[in-house]
């Protein structure tokens, strides 16, 4: 069975039809061809397709398309604004954050959610919000530095 | 600006990275695309007595379902890319490797039948519907086991399921003599355990046949475009190489992992033009962990003995090597060439002998992980090691340094010719151990420690010092040692007519900075700006050749190509100059992208040169157009960065949970060329390297049952298993490539491992409890149980 959604992504509205079953993940990618949102894994552990979701980071394998209906979406094809990037994409730039960039996007999203609750996280806090996304490439170091790089921006701090 | 080598200049590739713009093989969408999946054996070991699948092709939207038995026989199986004898001479084993099987599957993952539908999510619903009758039989995962008489057969013409036996180094009696001398023998046995690579993007391949040119496209999460191209034209499809290219686009990762040439790409291939639609394969992840090649699965006996000094007198390694049910691509090279030949360490050794053992089971391939045999390697010697120390109590920092081999440049000073094959290049190994020891702060963590033993959080520190083997390597060694290729690389630096410069390399980057090292390389050799640069790489169709990246090769010998093309268009582009300039060639110097006549202001720029060398109506006599070269470079000897790796524990006496207080590593990979970039592969490699000592490992039980294939059970280490690293390097080139760099993609990992290990044993007999060894991952259960005595 077909269900009808309405979805705000990245500023736009969207008009779709989905499976019961189809994941939002899978409609991101397959039906609006939204490709930054990756697929890492079959058991919501490696978080690379975190998105958000009315404002908040969620895991988007483990939402259904049909329950994101009426919801507003950020993937990471929206972090940048008018071409300017966001201080998160900025901050995994200049600090090496990312290698082979595939658990980029998640990371991002879940540190942006990370840094809205909490402007200036330790590098404990940082570590701690990462749990839920993995990195096989730069053993987090330069991921924790890139947040923190982002939270100072953020602040308005001048490095 | 020039002058970019030696700076961390901020990654080229990252905008398209950050921006969601990476195009990653399950990104790519062709028009009439029909998607695969695969339906995998459940068993490790049983015979399919057959495969119905009738009410399958039944659902809407089923395009097809091939089984081994449509796939015609001329069609051969997976290749192996690597030959190692017996040591009586006889070629090893090389059982067949079907793209689907026939008959018998071997462990759990073989591919049984492919359906082909509409979408991904209907093949898979359709598979749910095959009815596959197995005959299970006895299956056998360890090795050892599967080499003792009895053991259920892998393969019915390989007896006792020994693919090959191997020996290295100096005969064993001598070394038994040596050893039976010594004042002290420190004898361990070892299990190291498998691990899976677990790149964040899984495998996936796109492929498509375009009738109008009779021409396949193969997009495939590659390290190695080429080599697969090769394999899989020449030795499975017997398509001409030519009628088939081969992209690796962008790739999430390898480690080893994504160097194979894996039975999807043929299979693939050959159904994009059966079926006559593109078609798309992308690996679930518990697919991923059941057919990506796992790494390790070593299980050694080894002795090393000392004089009353502390001087090693003698090494003897005796290992079974876990290959897996089928021989991947380079897996019979990981646990001899490049294992057995790392048995010196840097250390002075006089007798070292190696004997491998390689077995085939009822489970996933072992092939290169991050490091490749020179991981096992180095755990087994720098566990052997400290455990002496502690056996003898002597420090073990001091009783390295007592044994390092002395300094030597490889120019001023012969390389250091090892008992066990290889010539070290250059080395300085007392720098790394000594900056390592003032970064800890070395006397003060032992009264700490001290302090510390009888409380309930216990501390311990455990070294290692390691070399490697990289920038894989010389053409005519490798073929002496069984590689079925060459391990050259090939460059193409093209400057176009307004002096711009696409350069075409056969490495491959999936997340090692290739756009940006190079082309830091490139701009400064050319004194000209890094945006007039453009690395490409990954497409067999516009790179010449090349042999991809893995082995810690890319800039050692992609690098090298590289700077050969270079020298190749200045030579040519001074001749134009000096026309241009009415002055002799000889006369010339290039800095800052022109050339100048000697002692005078005289110049022309090098856009200008580029410009003439198209529009050559002004032109030297005789001289061919364009400004356009490639070059192959084949390396003179492997290269060999080296390092010191502390790590510092504290365990909970309680509960046995290992923290890992500090991780300090001082490498040298010789000269470097974006730090940052080094730094990062130090970090990740490192990341690897603890992860094995503390949370991973895959489990077969059994019956050949992989029982942890996901992540839901798989330990894969995450952020806060990490403090921040502490590194530094040291600087000793490499004397043989035009760089003067080693490489440093797997040091991080090679030297890791068994520095978390020694810390652990370190903070238990400290504290009173004389544990020789703790398994891998060291689990708070294992370390626990090991305090109960």
């Amino acid at each position: 069975m077909k269900n009808k959604i309405s979805v705000t992504v990245n500023g736009k509205q969207y008009e779709g039809e989905v499976e019961g079953r189809e994941l939002l993940v899978n409609y991101l990618r397959e039906h609006l061809s939204l490709t930054g949102t990756h697929i890492g894994c079959d058991t919501s552990s490696c978080g690379a397709c975190t998105i958000h979701m009315n404002g908040h980071a969620v895991k988007s394998c483990t939402v259904l398309a049909a329950q994101a209906d009426g919801a507003s979406i950020t993937t990471v094809e929206g972090l940048a604004t008018n071409g300017e990037l966001h201080p998160i994409q900025e901050g995994f730039k200049e600090e090496h954050g990312l290698q082979c960039g595939f658990c980029t996007p998640g990371m991002m999203m879940t540190a942006v959610d990370l840094l809205k609750d909490n402007s200036d996280p330790s590098e404990h806090e940082i570590r701690d919000a990462l749990e839920g996304n993995f990195c096989r490439c730069t053993g987090y170091h330069n991921i924790v530095k890139s947040i923190q790089h982002a939270a100072k921006k953020m602040n308005g701090v001048t490095a | 600006m020039t002058n970019y080598i030696g700076k961390s200049i901020k990654r080229v590739e990252d905008k398209r990275f950050i921006t969601g713009q990476g195009k990653y093989t399950d990104d790519i969408k062709l028009p009439n695309m029909v998607h695969a999946y695969i339906l995998r054996s459940p068993y490790a070991h049983a015979n399919v007595k057959g495969i119905d699948t009738a009410e399958a092709l039944k659902v809407p939207g089923v395009v097809t379902i091939l089984t081994g038995a449509d796939i015609p026989e001329a069609i051969a199986g997976v290749p192996c890319g690597w030959q190692v004898d017996f040591k009586n001479g006889d070629t090893m084993k090389e059982p067949p490797h079907p793209l689907l099987v026939r008959g018998t599957v071997r462990h759990v993952g073989d591919g049984v039948a492919m359906v082909v539908a509409e979408t991904k999510a209907i093949a898979k619903d359709a598979s749910d519907l095959i009815d596959v009758d197995y005959e299970v039989l006895d299956a056998v995962a360890d090795p050892k086991k599967a080499a003792a008489p009895g053991a259920p057969l892998v393969h019915p013409d390989c007896p006792s399921n020994i693919c090959f036996d191997w020996e290295l180094g100096n005969p064993k009696d001598e070394v038994a003599a040596a050893l039976a001398g010594a004042h002290h023998v420190t004898e361990l046995d070892f299990v190291n355990q498998r691990v899976v690579p677990n790149a964040m993007e899984t495998r996936g391949v796109v492929a498509l046949y375009d009738t109008a040119y009779d021409k396949y496209t193969i997009y495939t999460s590659t390290q190695n475009p080429h080599l697969i191209r090769l394999l899989m034209c020449a030795f499975v499809l017997g398509i001409p190489e030519h009628k088939v290219r081969v992209v690796g686009p962008d790739v999430g990762g390898g480690f080893g992992s994504k160097i194979f040439h894996y039975a999807e790409e043929a299979l693939l291939v050959w159904a994009s033009k059966h079926i006559g639609r593109p078609i798309k394969w992308s690996s679930d992840r518990s697919e991923a962990f059941m057919t990506d090649a796992h790494g390790r699965d070593h299980n050694s006996n080894a002795k090393m003995g000392f004089d009353k000094d502390g001087k090693i007198v003698a090494l003897q390694a005796t290992t079974f090597a876990n290959l897996g049910a089928y021989l991947s691509t380079f897996a019979p090279a990981v646990p001899t060439y490049l294992h057995g030949t790392l048995m010196q360490g840097l250390y002075t050794t006089p007798k070292v002998n190696v004997d491998v053992t390689a077995v085939f089971t009822h489970t996933n391939a072992v092939d290169a992980y991050r490091g490749a045999g020179r991981p096992e390697a180095t755990y087994l010697l720098e566990r052997l090691i400290d455990l002496a120390a502690l056996e003898m109590d002597m420090d073990p920092a001091e009783l390295r340094l007592k044994n390092f081999i002395p300094a030597f440049d490889g120019v001023e000073q012969e390389g250091y010719q090892t008992q066990v094959a290889l010539q070290y290049d250059s080395g300085n190994y007392e720098p790394v151990l000594k900056r390592a020891l003032e970064m800890i702060g070395y006397e003060n963590f032992r009264s700490e420690q001290a302090a510390a033993a009888s409380s309930n959080k216990i501390l311990g520190i455990g070294f290692s010092t390691y070399i490697e083997a990289c920038g894989i390597a010389p053409s005519a060694v490798v073929g002496s040692l069984g590689a079925r290729a060459g391990l050259f690389e090939s460059a193409q630096v093209r400057v176009q007519p307004t002096g711009k410069v696409s350069v075409f390399t056969g490495s491959h980057s999936h997340g090692q900075g290739h756009e940006t090292t190079f082309a830091q390389i490139v701009a400064d050799k050319l004194g000209i700006d890094l945006g007039d640069v453009e690395i490409i790489h990954g497409d067999s169709d516009s790179v010449a050749f090349g042999m991809g990246t893995y082995g810690s090769r890319s800039l050692a010998v992609g690098g090298s190509a590289i700077v050969k093309s270079i020298e190749k268009v200045l030579e040519k582009g001074a001749k134009v100059a000096a026309h241009l300039l009415e002055a002799s060639a000889d006369d010339l110097n290039y800095e800052g992208g022109k050339w100048t006549v000697k002692g005078t202001d005289k110049s022309v720029s090098f856009g200008d040169v580029s410009l003439t060398a198209y529009v050559p109506h002004n032109y030297p006599e005789g001289l061919e157009p364009g400004l356009d070269f490639s070059s192959f470079y084949d390396p003179a000897n492997f290269t060999y960065p080296f390092g010191a790796h502390v790590a510092i524990v504290e365990i909970d006496k309680e509960t046995g949970a290992v923290k890992l207080k500090r991780f300090i590593a001082v490498d040298d990979v010789g000269n470097v060329i974006n730090p940052m970039i080094v730094d990062g592969q130090i970090h990740g490699g490192l990341a690897q390297g603890i992860g094995q000592a503390l949370h991973e490992g895959a489990l077969y039980d059994d019956t050949g049952q992989l029982i942890n294939g996901s992540y839901m059970d798989y330990c894969m280490p995450r952020a806060d298993d990490f403090p921040s690293f502490e590194i530094d390097r040291t600087v000793t080139p490499c004397p043989h490539n035009p760089l003067g760099v080693k490489g440093a993609g797997e040091a991080g990992c090679i030297g890791s491992t068994p520095a978390v290990v020694n810390a652990v044993v370190d903070a238990l007999w400290k504290a009173g409890f004389k544990v020789k060894d703790i398994p891998m991952p060291m689990t708070p259960e294992r370390v626990w149980t090991a305090m109960q005595g």
